[in-house]
This record gives structure tokens, sequence and C-alpha cells, in this order.
């Protein structure tokens, strides 16, 4: 293609044109593609600076100011978060919840794929659209419903458990229950995702392939590890990526259920931070408490997008 | 390497069906091209072979054993797909070991064979490349490479060479043959291509709607059809087929046709033609059976006076194009010797080669 054009563009253009063309230099910056790509891209950039790097930079600055914002005080709001235990359990409790919670979201997401893209062509819609809707609800009022689900006392989970005989459980007072709670429901939100994502990078595996791999001999779970999953690998890492970095930054499944409680064990950094810097009126400490994110989150990103560029070139 | 027969093998799609009554014994080292047009069935045909779809009627077997109910991987056969289907993940080298390491053979044997595959197909500095940086033409030789280091039963070739550019087709079919001349492996090959099918082939099966319409050596389907379907799909150009009648002619016989045009039919073939005189036929003759007068075939043939529509140079020959009656004919005619369009030309036809064809039956009389 690109030769077809520079064939037909004159590589100098003739003297006489040369001289209006210089005269009317705005016209030849407009003319130019990366000029139209700019303006294109203008109304993300203004959207995406004003809310997120300008807040970015401003929580920057905010974190280093006293609780009263009056003096600038440096790393100490920093120091202070280092040295408290209920900010490492937050620090443990974020990477528990995130991890668990993408891991097991990933690993849902590719069963119920593989069951959906294996269902007759006539029902897979269906299910398709049934698998989808608990990403689909608002995620307050779906929350608000699990944490009705798990009230002790009036809820089913419990009614059915008394009727099977066993004991009631205080699911969102226990701190270890609250914990696996909060991470089911987070499961439960968004595996739809992976269910989707999967689904599509399923399709478009060519079934030659599989046959290829039946003719060499490959049974379903070798198909599976030697042609579905390094095919999906690309796809797989970006997913965990995405979520990993939606579910480290959490606020909504947690504020509804626990609001951080029992004794502080279920708090992820996005509730801490709210803690601190909302409802305590310490707006710098809750600002630093949220910055502790973006370097855990950066690292992960640099690691799995250099998988995934290296990957593309080899496949492509 | 093993033989391969097909009894009465049938495919349906529910109320559809495929492919019908195929029978077909493949003996052990030969080179077998099943040829058609699109959805006649050849494709599925070797798709049930390979056992990646499932048999309606009849039986299938390899090597002596039945393998109906036995899937690919127990087959023992190894297949080139059309679109070569290389595990783009892997490498050259990988791609070609797989079917080896999921049989559990030892890496050495598993590196003698690729290394001794990649030499026969010349790939031997490809080996650590993967898929994507490789160019059609050597996709399809790691793809046959494949193929070969399995030392399988069977081949199956499911139309390879058509995502190559006309001329690396004709390069890869030279080496397609050259691969079998070596490893002399039992081989069903694809194509839509009748060029590919008379060059490649020991034995060329022409399939149409699903049917076999005619087995035998590419000499024989090229004199010797024994359809109307397979008198015009094989050969380029395809064999002329002009409708005529057949005449008495006092002793002998003549084939009108048109109200000017009428050919005496050879003494040789009178007689297997004379139980049909009075019938309406197709008069059937190739291109290169329609030539200039001069020198030609040492004066056999009839003259006759044409007007030509429309010429086509080739280089080694001319094409020249001109009606019969509405019907189109083509004849190939020696360069310096063709007319232009619109001109005059004296042509002889040479009906030592020709056939009739009943148009009720479409079999060739």
């Amino acid at each position: 293609m690109a030769d077809i054009v520079q064939s037909w563009m004159p590589t100098e253009l003739p003297e006489t044109e040369k001289a209006p063309a210089k005269k009317s230099g705005l016209r030849r910056l407009m003319r130019r593609h990366s000029t139209t790509a700019v303006l294109m891209c203008l109304p993300l950039i203004v959207i995406v600076a004003g809310l997120i790097i300008y807040p970015a930079f401003y929580s920057i600055y905010l974190s280093m100011l006293n609780k009263s914002q009056t003096h600038f005080i440096g790393l100490s709001n920093f120091n202070f978060l280092l040295s408290r235990d209920t900010f490492w359990m937050v620090v443990e409790q974020s990477a528990i919840f995130a991890l668990s919670a993408v891991f097991f979201k990933a690993l849902i997401g590719l069963i119920t794929a593989h069951l959906v893209n294996n269902l007759p062509a006539k029902g897979q819609r269906k299910w398709r659209g049934m698998l989808l809707v608990p990403w689909v609800i608002p995620l307050a009022l779906s929350t608000l419903g699990w944490w009705w689900l798990f009230d002790p006392t009036y809820s089913a989970i419990n009614f059915i458990l008394s009727g099977l005989g066993f004991e009631k459980i205080a699911w969102l007072s226990t701190p270890y229950w609250a914990r696996f709670s909060v991470i089911l429901v987070n499961v439960w939100y968004g595996a739809p995702f992976f269910l989707i994502m999967y689904l599509a990078a399923l399709k478009s595996v060519p079934e030659q392939l599989y046959e290829a791999a039946s003719i060499d001999g490959a049974t379903a779970w070798q198909k599976f590890r030697h042609i579905t999953l390094p095919m999906m690998h690309n796809i797989i890492a970006i997913t965990v990526l995405f979520s990993l970095i939606v579910t480290f930054a959490n606020f909504d499944v947690v504020q509804i259920m626990t609001a951080g409680g029992p004794r502080n064990m279920t708090h992820v950094f996005a509730t801490y931070s709210f803690l601190l810097g909302i409802r305590s009126g310490d707006l710098p400490l809750g600002a630093a408490t949220s910055l502790f994110m973006f370097p855990i989150l950066a690292i992960a990103a640099v690691f799995i997008l250099r998988g995934v560029r290296k990957r593309g070139r080899e496949i492509g | 390497m093993a033989e391969v027969t097909l009894r009465n093998v049938g495919k349906r799609y529910d109320d559809v069906v495929a492919v019908s009554n195929i029978n077909l014994d493949i003996p052990n080292h030969e080179f077998v091209v099943l040829v058609g047009p699109s959805g006649c069935g050849k494709s599925t045909t070797l798709r049930m072979i390979a056992g990646l779809e499932e048999i309606s009627d009849g039986e299938i077997s390899i090597g002596g054993e039945v393998v109906n109910d036995l899937p690919p991987k127990d087959r023992d056969i190894a297949m080139v797909f059309q679109n070569y289907a290389l595990y783009p993940h892997m490498t050259v080298a990988e791609n070609m070991s797989f079917g080896l390491k999921l049989r559990k053979f030892p890496k050495t044997e598993i590196k003698q064979r690729v290394d001794n595959a990649a030499r026969i197909l010349d790939i031997t500095e490809l080996l650590g490349r993967r898929p994507k940086q490789l160019s059609g033409g050597q996709r399809q030789r790691v793809a046959m490479g494949r193929a070969i280091v399995r030392n399988p039963k069977v081949f199956l070739f499911d139309e390879p060479l058509s995502n190559l550019d006309a001329k690396l087709r004709v390069q890869m079919r030279t080496e397609i043959k050259r691969v079998h001349q070596k490893v002399k492996t039992t081989t069903v090959y694809v194509t839509h291509d009748q060029v590919e099918a008379m060059t490649l082939a020991d034995r060329v099966v022409v399939m149409n709607n699903g049917k076999i319409e005619q087995i035998g050596t590419p000499n024989d389907l090229y004199h010797h059809p024994k359809t109307r379907f397979v008198a015009s799909f094989i050969g380029s150009p395809g064999m002329n087929l002009i409708p005529a009648k057949l005449e008495s002619n006092g002793s002998g016989l003549n084939i009108r046709l048109s109200e000017k045009l009428s050919f005496h039919i050879p003494e040789s073939r009178a007689a297997r033609y004379r139980a049909h005189t009075g019938k309406d036929v197709l008069f059937g003759l190739r291109p290169e059976h329609l030539t200039e007068t001069r020198g030609s075939e040492n004066g056999v043939g009839q003259e006759f006076p044409v007007t030509l529509d429309v010429v086509e140079p080739m280089g080694m020959e001319t094409m020249v194009f001109f009606k019969v009656d509405g019907t189109e004919v083509c004849g190939r005619v020696e360069p310096t010797a063709a007319k232009k369009s619109g001109e005059e030309m004296q042509l002889r036809a040479n009906l030592d080669h020709m056939h009739l064809i009943d148009p009720a039956t479409n079999v060739v009389l």
C-alpha cells in the first residue's frame, strides 16, 4: 500500500506551488495525519487529564500535607502508615482479596467459557445471556442483595444451613468468614467478565488446530494444555491484569458488605483510605494510603504487558 | 504404509446427502487424487478417512483394519491442511515433533526424525522459527514435514496448494511428487484443480455431487472419459461439446454439427456408434484435435472453414475460438498459422479422438 501511495505523490512540489504552501503553514499542519489523530483524541485527552492526571498529582501533593492541610510535612504520612499494624493488615488483606478473587474469577470464567462453548449453538445465546446477569446488575444493588443473603438471622443461606442441620454462621461478623464473603461476592460479580472474554478467545482459535492436534494424537486435556491455553495466553494475561487493577482498587463490595469490619479485617486500600480520609477527616493520610496502590499495580502491569507483547510478536 | 479401502461409504447431514456409495481400493504406496468441483464431497471423503467426520454408511479400513470407530489419533495417519494448521505458538521444530512427543518417542529419535524430514524438505535453517516468520511456501513445507516425521501409514492432503500463488503452486507440486517418490507412503490427495490431479496422481478419482464419476490413471481419464462430466472437467481448456446428430451415409456414418458442417466418422469408430444412428448426441473433441491444416499429423482428419471469434496467443500455441451453430468451440493451432479474429481460417478435425455422448444419460457412447 505504501509504495502505491508514493508512486503517485510527487516527491517535490514545483517551485510555483512551494511559495503559497509556506504561507498556509496552518493548513499544511491540519492536513498531516498526526494532527488529525491528535484532534480526534482530544476529547478523551481532556477527560483523562481532568479526571485522572490532575487528581493523581493533586493526591500526591495532598499526601504530603498535615491533617489540617496547612503545612508541608514531606513523607511523614507515609512513615506513619508504615509504622501502623492496621496498615500492614490492609496490605495483606488487599493482596489476599485481589489475588484470590482474580484467581477464582479467571478459573470459573475459563471453565464456564468451555462449558458454554461446547453447548449446541441453539441454546448458547440463552446461557450466555443468563451468565452475564451478575455483571450487568448495578454492583451496589446486587451487593445489597448479598448483604441480605448473609444476614445472620433472616437470611436464605443460614436458613438452608440450619435446614440441613448445620449451625448458623455469622458471615459478616466473624473475621475469616467476612473475608471469605467479600471475596465470594467479588468473584460472583467479576466471573462473567472473564467468561465472555474467554468465550470470545475460545471461538477465535481455528478449528483446524484442534483437528491437526487430534491427528497428532492429542487427548482432550492435551489439546487444552498445548493448544487452547497457549492460544489464550495473552487474553488471560490481559484480563488478569485488568481485573487485578479493578479488584485491587475495589471499594463498593467491601464498603457495602462490611465497611472494613470486623476489627478492620476486611479493609482493602480503597475502603481504608476512605475511612481515614473521609470518615476520619484526615484527607492527606487517606491520599497517602491510596497512593500505595500505584507502585504495586505498576510493577504487575509492566511484567504482564511485557509478556503480552513478547507473545504477540511471536504468534502474531 | 498400508492400503486403504472404502466400501459403500456415505455421509449424511440430517437430510442432506454429502457423499454416497463411495467404493475405492487404494493399494500400498499409491498416490490417489480425489478431484471435483467445490461441494462434490471430496474433502468430506478425506475427512472421513482421517476420522474427523463420522461415517454415516459403509466401512473404511486402513491396513486391513476397519477404522470406522477409531479416533483420528489411533488411525496412524498424517494430514496436511489447506491453511496448514501449524501451531502458531510453537517453533517449526516443535510443530514437527508435537505428534511424536505426544506419542512419547525418545528425545534422540524425535530429533533424528525432525532433522531427517527437515533435510528432505530443505527447511533445516527454519527449525527455530515460528510459523508467523515463514512464507506461504515454507509453511506448506513445514506442514508436510509434520506429516513426514510421523512416518504414518497414510498421508492425507486437503487442498494443500490452494493458498499459494500460481508459480509456487507448480513448484510445491513437484516437491510433493518428489517427496512421495522418496517416502512412498500411501497418499490420498484432495484438490479441485484438475491439472494438479493429473500431474500428481497414480490414479485419479473424479467426484461429482457426492458420487464417484470415474476412477482411472490420468491418461485414462483424459483419453477415455466415461461420462460427460469427466470429459468436460478433465483437460484445460475443456473438451468441446457440440450438439450434433448421427446420420447414416451409405455404409458409413456422418456426424452433423450444423446445416453446413458434417464430418465423416472414421471406420474404426463407426461400428461402435452404428446403433445410435439418427439420434441427437453431443459431439466431443479436445482443442488439440482441432488444429491448423498444414503439416499436422500427416494429414489425418477432415478440413473445414471457420470464422474466428477470438484469438488467444499463449506463446507456444494459440487458442482460436469460433462458433458452430451457436456453440463456442476452441481449437489449438501453431502461433504462426493463426489468423486474426474476424478472419476465416481452415481447420482440421482429427476424428480418431472424437467422443459421442448421449445427452439423455450423459454417458460416453
